[in-house]
């Protein structure tokens, strides 16, 4: 593999540059900021700070830059800006209407309008994870605890779907290494099993036995403690919609977006690797490990490219998919030498 | 009431007012795509209407002899020429809005497309099969071939309808969202079953 000497994101594309408007918008913005004697290097994230600090009108240019902000229908949920290696994306935002409205959340219906107009019924307190298996202390977190274990961050990833859409999304979390290391893993952790909830009584789609409940989804322990795999527990600084899996959910960046298990109630710490909810219902479509893979299609359709949600119009070409989503220089090297064709 | 049903089918705006009715989508697919209110995904909406248009089209010229005998108006046999054509149409615009929107009309992506996956090759042999029933569909052409064999080429819409329900069913397979399809699959197999029964009967009597 070749070395990229690109600091952090790695943009190979011509589509992934970033539009005219937008960085015209970043240098009207940068003109404001000298204009009130702030003209700090904050250009890459001028574009999408424009907005929110023109509502804050004038005032000097703050301490610590603005974070994405919601409709303000859901509690706030303050972070900090993550410093994680390609914890930003450069790419337009999706807009919140469409993060919270078109999304997969089978226990909600099989629609992708379904979940959120069906997972009012979630009851997402009290709540807790329990977390045990091939470790030192296991525990049960209130989530009360689970919102404190850690600083919350502010992470915008892309977001691919099996499906073939894709979207840009500002989570607030933390990594899931925080909560793992709590429990202290044995050397016999191997893999992480995240168990989500199956209660019938606030989720209609478990009526329908399409998929083996509960929601199960697996990673590698190597995968898991990768710094960019993400406990979410908001998104655009808001708590998250139920919808979306309040209240706490996985987000793996580099695999298709079904690896991100919502509403999670366990964590199991195993030595054997575990099979997934959709490795279970068919085999032959959906592998354990489920990285964005441009180059290995679907059975039923092709992955080398994705319609970004509410940005690419109704008539314009797809744009190609980029391997591990684009976080190759993050995450190449956690499958060095393996044939991803067979490990699908 | 049977000779009213007659007059209603008989009246010349009956079978402009079932097109306009039928193509009546068409109208809010393009206002919506040329407002942006098609919701998230667009281009997901056009494709998947125009098939499920396609279908519906396709299930309601099938039902066209059942509701003849059934209701003893022979008059609805003057729609079964119109919904076939409405039914090709709605395919074709699947086949365009497919081509379009997901292939950027690629013709190599197209081609690879359809030799790689079985639910995409379903569907185009369903089309391609449509082709000649649209093409024989005027009145010379029933002349030209003769009534007996124009009515064996035209049973190749049982075919067809087969094909589709395979295409529905594979596309939903790879997400297990099979509850659009079950519908469907329940009134095609309504309509054929009902065939196949008259023909059993007739061959006992």
């Amino acid at each position: 593999m070749l070395i990229k000497t690109d600091q952090g994101y790695a943009h190979p594309i011509a589509s992934e540059i970033t539009p005219r408007a937008v960085f015209e918008e970043r240098r009207a913005f940068l003109r404001s900021l000298a204009v009130v004697g702030a003209g700090t290097p904050l250009g890459l994230w001028a574009a999408r700070d424009a907005r929110a600090q023109a509502a804050g009108a004038s005032a000097a240019a703050p301490a610590a830059p603005a974070l994405t902000t919601g409709p303000g229908k859901l509690a706030r949920l303050p972070a900090v800006r993550s410093a994680i290696d390609g914890a930003f994306v450069m790419d337009k935002l999706t807009a919140y209407e469409h993060v919270a409205g078109y999304n997969n959340y089978y226990e909600f219906g099989l629609e992708k309008s379904d979940p959120a107009r069906n997972a009012h019924t979630l009851r997402t307190r009290p709540w807790t994870v329990s977390v045990e298996g091939e470790c030192a202390k296991p525990r049960t977190f209130g989530i009360e605890d689970l919102l404190k274990l850690a600083p919350m961050e502010e992470r915008i990833y892309r977001l691919r779907c099996v499906e073939g859409w894709s979207m840009v999304v500002p989570w607030v979390g933390y990594s899931v290494s925080n909560i793992l290391r709590a429990v202290e893993p044995t050397g016999k952790a191997k893999f992480v099993e995240f168990v989500t909830l199956a209660d019938r009584a606030q989720m209609p789609g478990l009526r329908s036995s399409v998929l083996d409940w509960p929601y199960k989804e697996g990673l590698r322990l190597d995968e898991a403690l990768h710094p960019l795999t993400l406990m979410a527990f908001g998104l655009y600084g808001e708590v998250l919609p139920n919808q979306n899996g309040a209240p706490l959910r996985l987000v793996v960046p580099w695999k298709y977006g079904f690896k991100s298990a919502k509403s999670i109630v366990k964590i199991r710490l195993l030595e054997r690797q575990p099979r997934s909810s959709w490795e279970v219902a068919i085999p032959s479509e959906y592998g354990f490990y489920s990285n964005v893979n441009p180059k290995v299609d679907h059975p039923r359709w092709s992955q080398a490219t994705e319609r970004r949600i509410g940005e690419d119009g109704v008539f314009q070409r797809k744009r190609p998919t980029l391997m591990f989503n684009g976080y190759e220089a993050q995450v190449g090297q956690l499958y060095a030498g393996m044939d991803l064709r067979k490990f699908y | 009431m049977k000779a009213r049903l007659g007059a209603v089918l008989m009246h010349p705006l009956c079978k402009p007012v079932v097109a306009l009715v039928l193509l009546l989508p068409l109208v809010a697919l393009v206002w919506g795509a040329l407002n942006d209110t098609l919701g998230a995904n667009p281009a997901e909406t056009l494709i998947r209407n125009s098939g499920e248009m396609a279908l519906r089209c396709l299930l309601l010229t099938l039902a066209v002899t059942p509701l003849r005998e059934w209701t003893g108006v022979a008059a609805f046999a003057r729609l079964r020429r119109l919904l076939g054509l409405l039914t090709f149409s709605w395919a074709m615009l699947h086949l365009l809005t497919y081509s379009w929107l997901d292939m950027g009309f690629y013709l190599d992506d197209i081609v690879r497309d359809t030799v790689k996956r079985p639910f995409i090759l379903v569907g185009m042999l369903a089309l391609l099969l449509m082709l000649p029933l649209a093409l024989t569909s005027f009145n010379a052409a029933v002349k030209a071939l003769g009534s007996s064999r124009w009515k064996r080429l035209h049973q190749a819409v049982y075919a067809v309808a087969l094909l589709a329900i395979l295409h529905f069913f594979w596309m939903r397979a790879g997400k297990l969202n099979f509850g659009d399809v079950a519908v469907y699959a329940a009134l095609l197999a309504a309509l054929l079953g009902w065939r196949v029964r008259r023909l059993l009967g007739r061959g006992t009597h």
